[in-house]
């Protein structure tokens, strides 16, 4: 199953913006924090986890998903909204803290909830995949549409939730998948240390699903292994998992001076960007004029622009709001 | 009493058939937990169900709290009503992140645009030497944590109310259940705890707490298994000529301080009863309730009657002397006479 020119367009609109974002909350990120680093100080306060190089990952997947379906994302969730269709203009707002926000400013960059399209996640290691399960079991129960994606970290799969989750969603057969997204590095631990196994996808044996792993950071190939697992979910045929290769280009946090990487790790990380890399597949493959890339780009630099204008000329949120919406109204 | 709440039943009973009614009505109420299905429950809150619902909507999950309760607020978010169970409230280690990180937290971080309704049963309590990882009853570990409605009914008749009050909130409701008072032989059995309960469908308002037994000289505060030993000790006072108020939380989040204070307003005096442990507690938030408000109404020092801060003990001579009972009641209204 190989994405039709469309998807593929689709697929590096979103990879495109998803940098643009993360490009413009690093440049804004650091106003305001300096000369002493303050994570507290500048327009967008609190931890900062940035995507950068882990996007095929995102459109990969989400290429397949409709608003419908559910998705529950990591700590580092920017690439995986955007792909999902999280309202741009009101997750920047929310990152900034906003009024405007998602959630007028209650969650942060780590809690981004959209209900229009069905998307949450969490600051916690492998949090999503118990909410993950839930949905898919019940679209199964209530006989409705739709597949639930959990997207986590390599790390997250040491975690004793994940393993609990992945027998639940195998033992009830749900229309579920489990998307691992494979920096190399948990934190500043790399996964070598951490793991027993080279291969996570090797896990779904244990629970007697199908499992495979992606190399290469490679958009197309994740697109075509998650395409054959969620039509099998749709189909009722049970939960997947997947790992997919990929690299994480900044710190594991804004701020990360890296120490714990290799020497030249980075540089060759750089070397395998997977925009520039696609950008140039495209026009190889005859996908896609110049003309048409550049028109992406413009566009998806503008909404990036217009979503961070929103951001910064909205309100702040209401510091007595903070007493609001602690159960459902 | 109407012809339909003539016949008496225990806790355990009242919550199954509470349960039973609102999954007739809404098919987006499923039951998960361990041994729930077949077994009906260990405490019996769930008997019966499985033979009408079946297996899909009496759903009996693998020993993995972590799971099905994270799965639990990901199903309440999609549309359905999950009432799960934790077996003992002791294990919410395993899963605590699902529950006060998850469950409690997702409605705020939406700024309300997500609804988590669904229940969280639990059982609490000891008296039966199960030993300090069975017996606990962390109300303030629960209550303390916002996002979560905590109720604990001491009756038949609040816990059906309660019940179905609970399935029908769009917000989390923990509910605890003491096990000496779910009617089950083996874990001793509170008579009071029975009681007479309607037949149709009814809720009680969360965050309401009862005055059980009227009283001017001291008014003695608690929930759950702790109301009849507090019932038990107003007898016990009454003998003495002391006219003792009994006040039923019903539920701990909200808390219902106006009650409290009324109560106290009135008869000067505060006893708390917490089965729970006593320092940075439930008996400590009560306390704190009435003093910040109006200190003032208070003839004398209040007084806790709580679970001393160590684990729960085995052996029963010891587990029975750290337990509340009516004669520690009775013996905190003479040290305040004393004093």
């Amino acid at each position: 199953m190989s994405p039709t020119r469309e998807e593929q367009h689709w697929m590096y609109r979103n990879m495109v913006t998803s940098r643009r974002f993360e490009e413009a909350i690093a440049k804004i990120y650091f106003e305001g924090k300096s000369p002493a680093f303050n994570m507290a100080n500048g327009p967008i306060p609190g931890e900062m986890h940035l995507s950068d190089g882990q996007e095929p990952v995102a459109v990969g997947v989400c290429a397949h998903l409709t608003p419908e379906d559910v998705v529950t994302a990591t700590h580092r969730p920017h690439h995986q909204a955007i792909a999902k269709g999280v309202d741009l203009d009101k997750m920047a707002a929310e990152i900034f803290g906003k009024k405007t926000g998602l959630s007028g400013g209650r969650g942060g960059h780590m809690h981004l909830f959209d209900d229009d399209v069905n998307f949450a996640c969490s600051g916690i290691i492998a949090q999503g995949m118990g909410p993950a399960v839930g949905a898919a079991l019940s679209r199964k129960m209530q006989g409705k549409p739709g597949v639930a994606v959990a997207f986590v970290g390599e790390g997250a799969v040491n975690q004793g939730g994940w393993h609990e989750a992945m027998n639940l969603a195998a033992v009830w057969n749900l229309p579920f998948i489990c998307v691992v997204e494979d920096n190399g590095w948990g934190i500043s631990v790399s996964k070598e240390t951490a793991s027993s196994i080279g291969s996570h996808a090797d896990r779904a044996a244990a629970y007697g699903i199908p499992g495979k792993r992606i190399e290469g950071n490679d958009p197309y190939a994740i697109f075509e292994a998650a395409g054959e697992a969620i039509a099998r979910a749709r189909a009722g045929e049970g939960p997947s998992l997947l790992e997919c290769e990929t690299y994480r280009l900044a710190g594991h946090f804004m701020g990360d001076a890296e120490a714990y990487r290799p020497e030249g790790e980075k540089d060759a990380l750089f070397e395998k960007d997977p925009i520039p890399k696609m950008r140039e597949r495209l026009l190889a493959d005859g996908a896609a004029s110049d003309a048409e890339l550049n028109t992406i780009e413009e566009e998806s630099a503008a909404r990036v622009d217009a979503a961070i204008r929103f951001a910064r000329e909205s309100d702040d949120a209401a510091p007595e709001d903070a007493l609001t919406r602690v159960f459902a109204a | 009493m109407t012809k339909s709440n003539e016949r008496k039943l225990t806790i355990a009973r009242a919550m199954a058939e509470a349960t039973a009614q609102e999954m007739r009505i809404d098919p987006s109420v499923f039951v998960m937990g361990e041994d729930i299905g077949p077994l009906g429950g260990v405490y019996g809150n769930t008997r019966g169900l499985i033979e009408e619902f079946g297996a899909e909507r009496i759903r009996d999950t693998p020993i993995s709290e972590t799971a099905f309760i994270g799965a639990a607020v990901g199903a309440a978010q999609d549309g359905m009503r999950p009432v799960v169970e934790l077996m003992f409230v002791d294990f919410f280690g395993v899963c605590f992140d699902a529950i006060y990180n998850l469950m409690a937290k997702n409605i705020y971080f939406s700024g309300g645009n997500v609804k988590v309704p669904m229940v969280l049963m639990t059982s609490t309590g000891g008296g039966y030497s199960d030993g300090g990882q069975h017996s606990q009853c962390l109300y303030g570990t629960f209550a303390h944590l916002p996002g979560m409605k905590v109720v604990a009914p001491s009756n038949a008749y609040d816990a059906k109310g309660l019940m179905t009050a609970a399935m029908r909130d769009d917000s989390p409701v923990v509910y605890m259940y003491h096990k000496g008072l779910q009617g089950m032989g083996w874990l001793g059995t509170e008579a009071g705890a029975t009681v007479h309960v309607p037949e149709e469908p009814y809720t009680l308002e969360i965050g309401k707490a009862k005055v059980v037994r009227e009283g001017k000289d001291v008014s003695i505060v608690s929930c759950g298994m702790g109301v009849h030993n507090a019932l038990k000790a107003a007898k016990k006072l009454e003998e003495q000529g002391v006219s003792a108020e009994v006040v039923d939380l019903v539920s701990l989040v909200p808390l219902d301080r106006e009650t409290i204070r009324a109560s106290v307003a009135k008869t000067g005096r505060l006893i708390v009863v917490d089965e729970d442990y006593m320092s940075y507690g439930l008996s400590g938030e009560i306390i704190a309730s009435v003093t910040e408000h109006d200190i003032s109404v208070l003839k004398a020092a209040p007084k806790r009657v709580a679970f001393p801060d160590v684990p729960i003990p085995f052996a029963r001579v010891m587990e029975q002397f750290c337990l509340p009972n009516p004669d520690k009641i009775v013996a905190a209204w003479d040290e305040m006479q004393a004093a």
